[in-house]
């Protein structure tokens, strides 16, 4: 990374690995259970949310000198709302198709727990450049995370991914299920997308154990 | 210069000219919009007409897809041949019947006035369709769709969409292989407007049974599965009157 001081990448790589907000800060977990059953909603989640958060952040650390601090959850909620509808308006005027994909995710984003505590935690005492760039690492931890989910989900209780049959047709018993292979329906239900989370915290802890908090 | 942001007074004009901006903004950007955002929610209405009359783009037993938004409001001209409101006993033509709004319509109802319901007739290969425009409850919110039936009552396509069911399970009431089941089911039970359920009993995943007055539900998505059964059932027994003229002439 030329362009970046050292410090400036570990915003970015930080969130990515070892300070992922999912995995070791365990925030987003709401958004990261309810929209993973399909691989493609959970990248269209993420994108958003790595639009929302990297705009949001700079509109907050531009305002962070003259946001009065009795109102600034007030403000930041008002800035992650505006941003979110001027998305989905545009979108809905020219690109409806992946409107309609999105509109449900429109209430998650705001609500989404990364976002809000990126603002308090970073944005509000840092300068507008490394602010975007500590949203666009922690939105792209997220959405990885995300992914990772939304693949294992769709795949093991789906048998598709992006809604292309990969193992075959489970009704005309084709590829896998010829041998009697069967999805998981269990894999659709959100307490799958936490003990997946799970898995991928243990993963990662084991192959890292500085990560491990002490008792 | 230092502000000092912890005043009342710098607190509340922060606050109004924030929503002042924030509001000026939004407004601006919807009144911008939002010819172009009708414009798509009417072509949709018509893609979604044409798409259970069977004039689409599906290939194969791909995905779901709609015919062109440049090529729709011709196919439309082409293939609807007539736009009915039906009003109590009287039938008028209505050009504009596919941009009624049935939720207002509904509402309209509760206030005691009388219900205005569209319907669509098609013309097809020298075939007669009839659809139906739905709307009903499914998990989280509303539902809505698009039947098209013959004069025999036999299901010659449906479409199905929803405004927030869940992603992977009732979300999927919108894939082409929850649609598809419903084709060549009839409306008809030994001369009853029954409809078609979406039923759990996985007596028929094939969908083989034609004449049970049912398709095979999605798993995990049991009470969008029954808002689809119960708004069928609603839809139809509005236009059972209509209906009944259609299938006996």
């Amino acid at each position: 990374m030329g362009i970046l001081s050292k410090k400036d990448a570990a915003l970015i790589l930080d969130p990515l690995a070892d300070n992922n907000p999912i995995t070791i800060q365990v925030l987003g977990i709401c958004s990261a259970l309810a929209i993973t059953a399909e691989l493609e909603a959970s990248i269209v989640m993420a994108v958003s949310v790595l639009f929302v958060m990297g705009m949001g952040n700079v509109v907050i650390s531009l305002m962070r000198n003259i946001i009065p601090s009795k109102i600034r959850i007030i403000v930041q909620l008002v800035v992650v709302a505006t941003l979110v509808i001027v998305v989905d308006q545009v979108l809905k005027a020219f690109a409806y198709e992946l409107s309609k994909t999105l509109s449900v995710f429109v209430g998650l984003i705001i609500t989404n727990c990364i976002i809000m505590g990126r603002f308090e935690a970073f944005a509000l005492a840092n300068g507008p450049k490394r602010s975007f760039l500590d949203g666009i690492g922690n939105a792209a931890g997220y959405g990885f995370i995300l992914v990772v989910i939304g693949f294992f989900r769709e795949l093991l209780g789906s048998g598709t991914l992006l809604g292309i049959k990969v193992l075959g047709d489970p009704i005309e018993k084709t590829g896998l299920y010829a041998f009697g292979y069967e999805n998981n329906g269990f894999m659709l239900l959100s307490p799958m997308a936490l003990i997946v989370v799970g898995i991928i915290i243990w993963v990662q802890r084991s192959r890292n154990p500085a990560l491990i908090e002490e008792n | 210069m230092a502000i000092n942001t912890d005043k009342n007074t710098y607190t509340i004009a922060f606050a109004a000219v924030m929503v002042v901006i924030v509001g000026a903004l939004l407004a601006f950007l919807a009144s911008a919009l939002s010819a172009k955002i009708s414009e798509n929610e009417r072509l949709e209405k018509q893609q979604n007409i044409l798409y259970a009359m069977g004039v689409n783009e599906n290939e194969g037993s791909g995905s779901v897809s709609f015919i062109g938004t440049d090529k729709v409001a011709e196919a439309f001209n082409t293939y609807i041949k007539d736009q009915l409101v039906l009003e109590g006993d009287k039938v008028t033509s209505n050009d504009a019947a596919y941009l009624i709004d049935l939720k207002k319509e509904e509402s309209n109802e509760k206030a005691g006035k009388t219900r205005r319901l569209p319907v669509f007739v098609g013309e097809k290969d020298n075939k007669e369709f009839y659809i139906i425009p739905m709307r009903g409850k499914g998990l989280w919110d509303a539902i809505w769709g698009f039947v098209a039936v013959d004069k025999n009552m036999i299901v010659q396509g449906v479409y199905f969409d929803h405004k927030g069911e869940t992603p992977g399970l009732g979300a999927n009431i919108k894939q082409r292989y929850f649609m598809d089941d419903f084709i060549g089911e009839s409306i008809l039970n030994n001369g009853n407007y029954v409809g078609i359920s979406v039923a759990k009993g996985n007596n028929d995943p094939a969908n083989e049974l034609k004449t049970d007055n049912e398709v095979d539900a999605l798993a995990g998505a049991t009470i969008t599965g029954d808002g689809v059964s119960a708004m069928i059932k609603q839809s139809i027994s509005l236009y059972k009157p209509f209906l009944q003229t259609i299938a006996s002439n």
